[in-house]
């Protein structure tokens, strides 16, 4: 899964950057590639059952003679020189007679050395066990092959050997340790079904299953069905699962404890799936509660591991580029309120001066090449200054009023809301095909004239820009049609000239808002594209889909920039962080994966949800993320350290719109359980701050405080809430497709 | 509990017999058991992760139902052609067959004839797509306080098209005939019926039916107020409520019966939050008004103890009272239905209450930011709570009236309760006795004479007894410049104009004078610094006589502070402190050396 994203990338300039990935399906490739080696091991083993033991013997005896340990080649030898014998007799009686230790003493012993005698030692074999026992690391690695050979009916035994050894272990290493339960479950469980174990495997889940956390409910389905080898070839959610080490977070204490215990009762085919499928990372100091543990589990693939999480994020914002505000216009504008003028003055000089002072956390100026301000920008961030100086503090006391656009009529399903920075113009996705734009404000939205039109007008007048357009066409919303399947989101580029929208038709299309026509279709993802969002800047966007696979674009290359390929499903939404160095995605995997623009790199990987991840957010200063997911639980991020810092629980559906407010007091939350609640962010991240424990260790320990960080509820008829927009002066914009069930 | 549901998950498959007849149906004829097990392991299994698959449509949908569009997109991710123009007009499309031994659920595609399609008229164009905003949310700004959004609220209110009132009118108003069925309550068809029977029968000329038709208006009517209410007629309630009233009236009619149908419809129109259009502008209090006293009226009527209504119409008013949120249309109509129903109610339900409600009045009076029906809804309720308490207060509060205990007692609302409590208690004793009025008016002053002249209240000591009835009002004078100045009409016959604070103390002492009689006068005259003379001037008159054989005088004062430059007496030094007790004699001398003629007069 690295190998997509390992090659060094470096975005010289716009012009010259070039796809580094041409292949669109390049992460399946290599997914299957990998899926494909690993599993043509099993395949030799299970189809040839004698011949693949016999070479291990030999590997086996190559070891100890290698190591020099002559006593037990000479003990194995005899065994195995017997066996040789034997086995050409037997060979033909026994084709699958693994299970049936008492069909002969070649096959017990040959199951015992498979299984290196966890369950029922015999006398004659102990001294080599033991021996064994003891160097099993290293012989592992040789033995790998062993590990989809054990006695599938002694996996239960296995098991719940393991899990009466947990139950007993003390309270505080209980809850450790039993993160292991789900990672080893699924790892049997899947090992039985690839060695086509099918009973076995049915009567493996059915007695364990029932024990997993429920957080897991929606991973046990899925497993529930697969009990076929055929089907698990087809499954690359579960080969990715089995490819990918699953990572657990346990301290020295308890795993040396496991490891005694393991050792002692020569539970190999445990260790084995531990050492080969499991990565445990392993901290000194207090072993973790279990709220600690469960706020960060529930990830498809445990949790991230430490060292993911130690790189730089420079999350701090670019510095603001000086414009000259017109005084005069200035100065009007305080006469006309007066009683405000000095108030005014003084934000403004804040401003100015924040804008001067270089964030210690921002990155390089030019780390990412960003296109030029064209006059038409420089005049809109104006109007930005002038509207922020007008801006509604908002804090517990003082909340935003909301107002709520609902969809009427919308039959055909309303998939995806956005609204522009300004508030002037907003735009629907729809189930069928199509993108409608309308315009909030009196303002009519026209077309641009045609080619031939646009020759007679006097380019030098003064109101070109007026005249260019075609007042015939002046309507309050346009349609965009060219999709062929449901829209899945949209999004307004900053200077309100393009929309992007995404579908189940696997492209991303970029439309002209002065046209209103399609400019280009991004044809990248073969399959649906779940989500796509524009930098904050333009130019740039990323996209995420069903292939799993994130991916950056510019507005200006037919192909992808970069590909950001880790998750082990579908990349659900995606967003940019306000300083464009840095994209976030959210998953079905329940992660959320930062990655750098500038070298394609993973650089955070947080994980807490329970559910497929919805929502992103980024603070206004860049700090800090919020995500929503399936579970209804809104998890706050922060970026710099790396750790979760809140958990916002109240909302019972999943949670498709998140926003900060413009200054980031509050946050707003729009589920499908039809309310927009408010959520006090300045005392969520307040609370955490203070604490440089959790820093260092990276152990979170949240309070539980929802209640109090919950600001308001706000309920809507039978309107889900699609999509939350602050407006620049901290109005609250909810938009939702109001259903008539 | 999960755990059972799970496992009935991982072995549900398919039935082999289905596999049998999916297999005919594809002309596949005979396939073996063992085949079949094999394909319906298969099939399951794919059946399982294209459900699955299809969920994830669902979800990015933002949908909670599972439809064939998503099923169909999950087919296509798995590469497989998916079932175009599968869709049903029932939930459940399947049919069920038995026979030859075997059972089968099929999907029943009727043969349609083309004609058939051609001919049909065409549908209605379904709606397109439009946005709305509510109006209540469109007119928040930024500014505003927060208004949550409650259900339901969402649909009703008119409809519009944009927001933050920028909508084309003609656009607005399409919406709102597109949009308004579904925001109002509609009568069905049956009651519209019923309602016109009813009406005619009523209006008809066969007595007979009338008498039947009566009674039955009553379950009627509740339908009517109901749809009233909704669409906010004013006019139409009003109209209902008299009906009621004459229904009531008549004693003929045993309402007993329909009470239950009554009651509800009159208390609507006491609480409701809004009874028409435009509550800034409409006099919907009166509405109100009048129906509480219909409340009042069937209370004493119909209250028995098995029905009990008395009180639970008063336990329902005191909830809705006793909430924060009750707004203040409904506060008014709570506190006006148990105004009405007694003074032992007010005195024991809204005099306690009186205290906090004045300081939610004052919260919005006073309040920076406020909407504008709230400020009428708080002006309302406030008058209206002087009005019935006043009189209750007057009743039983002991005196004296003293507006700081008021303050204490009453909060907010305690000053001008007081006053109302003086007019109430003046308008009582005006109307008890006449005849002793003008005692009454002399005797008020003497205790604040005593208080500015000290030295003086010697020689009225005889009079003590018929003084101390009705201090109040001088009282809240002397202590208070800023109070209102003029003491209420009937109990005093000088009118008192003050122009400065100062003032207030002179022309309480021209009271004072007034009423002392003569024998003050030389000893104070003396002592009277000349220069203030100026200051106050002093218009003697006759009034005409109230007791006719002692004509009372009315003197006009009209006092100016020096800061006035109208008098020539500017500098005079003892001005600003005119509450001093040196002013007060000096204008009490003043008085008195004009008006002897009319302190002897009334002694």
């Amino acid at each position: 899964m690295a190998a997509v994203q390992d090659g060094p990338m470096e975005l010289d300039t716009e012009k010259e950057t070039k796809p580094e990935i041409l292949s669109d399906g390049t992460s399946k490739l290599s997914g299957n590639a990998a899926s494909g080696t690993l599993s043509s091991s099993p395949l030799t083993a299970g189809g040839a059952p004698k011949q693949e033991d016999q070479q291990t013997l030999i590997a086996v005896l190559q070891f100890l003679r290698r190591n020099k340990l002559s006593e037990s080649v000479e003990i194995l030898r005899r065994e195995a020189g017997l066996e040789d014998q034997e086995d050409s007799q037997t060979l033909d009686g026994s084709g699958g007679g693994k299970g049936d230790r008492d069909g002969g003493e070649a096959n017990s012993l040959l199951s015992r050395v498979s299984i290196t005698s966890a369950a029922a030692p015999q006398s004659t074999l102990t001294p080599i066990t033991v021996k064994r026992a003891n160097e099993q690391l290293d012989v592992s690695v040789v033995l790998s092959a062993y590990s989809q050979q054990g006695d599938p009916s002694l996996y239960q035994v296995y098991y719940s050997g393991l899990k009466n050894f947990i139950e007993s272990v003390l309270d505080c290493h209980r809850a450790e340790l039993s993160q292991l339960f789900y990672p080893l479950f699924v790892h049997m469980y899947l090992e039985l079904v690839y060695n086509n174990h099918e009973n076995e495997a049915k009567a493996f889940f059915e007695k364990f299953g029932g024990d997993q956390e429920c957080y897991y409910q929606d991973d046990l389905r899925v497993l529930c069905g697969l009990t076929k080898k055929e089907h698990l070839k087809g499954n690359e959610v579960l080969l990715d699962f089995r490819t990918s080490r699953f990572v657990l977070r346990i301290s020295r204490d308890s795993y040396q404890l496991l490891k005694r215990h393991l050792q002692e009762r020569h539970n190999n085919q445990i260790w084995n799936i531990i050492q080969e499928h499991l990565y445990i990372d392993i901290f000194d100091g207090m072993p973790r509660s279990k709220s600690q543990i469960d706020s960060m589990s529930g990830s498809f693939a445990g949790e991230a591991r430490r060292e993911v999480n130690k790189v730089k994020v420079f999350h701090g914002l670019l510095k603001e580029p000086e414009i000259e505000v017109p005084l005069d216009d200035e100065e009007d504008e305080a006469e006309n309120e007066e009683g405000k003028p000095k108030k005014k003055k003084t934000k403004k000089d804040s401003m100015g001066s924040k804008s001067k002072k270089q964030d210690p956390n921002a990155p390089q100026q030019n780390r990412i090449p960003l296109p030029e301000l064209k006059d038409s920008d420089k005049l809109d961030k104006i109007m930005y200054m002038k509207e922020s100086t007008k801006r509604i503090r908002l804090g517990p006391e003082n909340l935003p009023s909301i107002c709520f656009y609902s969809f009427l009529n919308a039959y055909q399903g309303l998939t995806a809301v956005d609204f522009t920075d300004d508030s002037s113009l907003l735009a629907g996705g729809f189930a069928d095909s199509t993108v409608r734009i309308w315009s909030v404000t009196p303002k009519k939205l026209r077309k641009v004239k045609s080619a031939g039109e646009l020759n007679l007008i006097d380019k030098e007048s003064d109101d070109v820009l007026e005249r260019i357009m075609d007042e015939k066409t002046a309507s309050e919303s346009k349609i965009l049609c060219g999709h062929s399947g449901p829209v899945y989101s949209v999004s307004f580029s900053p200077d309100r000239n393009y929309l992007l929208s995404s579908s189940e038709d696997g492209t991303v299309r970029l439309w002209s808002l002065q046209t209103f026509t399609c400019l280009v279709g991004y044809k990248g993802h073969n399959y649906p594209v779940w989500d796509t969002h524009f930098s904050p800047f333009g130019y740039y966007f990323v996209s995420g889909g069903h292939d799993r696979v994130a991916r950056l674009w510019a507005t200006d290359h037919y192909q992808p920039l970069r590909i950001f390929a880790g998750h082990l499903a579908d990349v659900t939404c995606t967003r940019f962080h306000p300083n464009s160095n840095y994209v976030a995605t959210g998953s079905t995997d329940r992660t959320i994966r930062l990655w750098d623009v500038l070298n394609g790199n993973c650089v955070r990987i947080f994980t807490g949800h329970k559910g497929p991840v919805h929502s992103l957010a980024f603070s206004p200063n860049g700090k800090f993320l919020a995500s929503g997911s399936t579970d209804g639980r809104v998890l706050l991020w922060d970026i710099g350290h790396g750790l979760m810092i809140g958990e916002l629980k109240g909302h019972t559906d999943t949670i498709y719109a998140l926003k900060f407010s413009r200054d980031g007091e509050i946050l707003a939350s729009g589920s499908m359980d039809n309310t927009v609640r408010l959520w006090d962010s300045t005392k969520a991240f307040d609370d955490v701050e203070t604490d440089d424990f959790t820093a260092a260790t990276g152990h979170i320990h949240l309070p539980d405080n929802s209640q109090e960080l919950l600001l308001g509820t706000y309920h809507s008829k039978s309107t889900p809430v699609t999509h939350l927009h602050f407006t620049r002066r901290n109005l609250l914009l909810a938009a939702g497709g109001y259903s008539s069930q | 509990m999960a755990e059972e549901r799970r496992q009935k998950l991982c072995s549900v498959i398919l039935p082999t017999e289905s596999m049998k007849a999916m297999a005919e149906s594809v002309g596949v004829g005979s396939l073996q058991e063992d085949s079949c097990l094999a394909l319906s392991e298969e099939v399951s299994y794919r059946i399982k992760e294209i459900a699955q698959d299809a969920l994830k449509f669902m979800h990015h949908g933002k949908r909670r139902k599972l439809t064939t569009g998503d099923i169909d997109h999950a087919l296509k991710l798995k590469n497989v052609e998916p079932l175009y123009g599968f869709q049903s007009q029932e939930f459940i499309p399947f049919r069920f067959a038995s026979g030859g031994g075997r059972e089968l659920h099929f999907y029943e595609e009727k043969e349609v004839d083309l004609s058939d399609i051609i001919n049909t008229p065409l549908p209605r164009v379904p709606l397109d797509v439009s946005l709305k905003v509510p109006k209540e949310q469109q007119k928040t700004d930024s500014t505003e306080p927060l208004k949550a959004v409650k259900p339901g609220q969402e649909e009703e209110g008119s409809i519009q098209t944009k927001g933050q009132g920028a909508s084309s009118a003609e656009v607005k108003g399409k919406e709102k005939m597109r949009m308004k069925p579904r925001s109002t309550h509609e009568l069905s068809v049956e009651q519209q019926l019923y309602y016109k029977e009813i009406t005619e029968a009523c209006v008809g000329s066969c007595e007979a039916k009338r008498a039947v038709c009566v009674c039955n208006k009553c379950y009627l009517f509740l339908f009517q107020v109901r749809v009233n209410v909704v669409q906010n007629n004013l006019a139409l309630l009003i109209y209902l409520m008299r009906m009621v009233k004459a229904l009531m009236d008549n004693p003929t009619l045993y309402l007993e019966k329909y009470l239950h149908e009554l009651i509800p419809a009159v208390v609507t129109c006491i609480v409701s939050k809004q009874l028409c259009l435009r509550p800034d502008v409409d006099n919907h209090w009166a509405l109100r008004d009048f129906a509480a006293r219909l409340m009042a009226q069937s209370c004493k009527t119909f209250s028995t103890t098995t029905n009990n209504i008395q009180s639970r119409i008063t336990k329902t008013f005191t909830k809705a009272l006793l909430d924060d949120k009750t707004q203040w249309t409904t506060r008014y109509g709570c506190i006006a239905g148990l105004a009405e129903l007694g003074h032992d109610v007010i005195k024991t339900l809204i005099i306690p209450r009186l205290s906090v409600e004045g300081a939610r009045i004052k919260a919005v009076m006073d309040g920076p930011v406020v909407s504008n029906i709230d400020k009428i809804g708080a002006d309302h309720v406030q008058s209206l709570l002087l009005k019935h308490c006043a009189s209750v207060v007057a009743k039983t509060r002991p005196l004296p009236d003293m507006v700081d205990q008021y303050k204490v007692d009453y909060g907010y609302l305690g000053t001008m309760l007081c006053s109302h409590v003086v007019k109430a208690r003046a308008q009582a004793a005006f109307q008890a006795q006449t005849v002793n009025r003008t005692t009454l008016t002399i005797t008020q002053p003497r205790p604040t004479l005593s208080v500015s002249q000290s030295g003086l209240s010697t020689s009225s000591g005889s009079r003590a007894p018929s003084i101390i009835k009705v201090p109040s009002s001088l009282t809240l004078m002397s202590t208070r410049p800023g109070t209102p100045t003029q003491p209420s009409p009937p109990a005093t016959k000088y009118i008192v104009m003050a122009t400065s604070a100062g003032a207030a103390s002179t022309q309480q002492v021209i009271t004072l004078s007034s009423s002392q009689s003569g024998s003050p006068v030389t000893s104070t005259v003396p002592s009277t610094p000349t220069s203030l003379q100026p200051l106050v001037k002093l218009e003697s008159g006759n009034t005409g006589a109230v007791s006719g054989s002692r004509p009372l005088q009315k003197y006009i004062v009209v006092s100016l502070p020096s800061s006035s430059s109208s008098l020539e007496n500017k500098s005079s030094s003892v001005l600003p402190s005119s509450t001093s007790p040196i002013s007060m004699e000096s204008a009490v001398k003043l008085e008195r050396s004009e008006s002897p003629a009319a302190n002897t007069q009334s002694h």
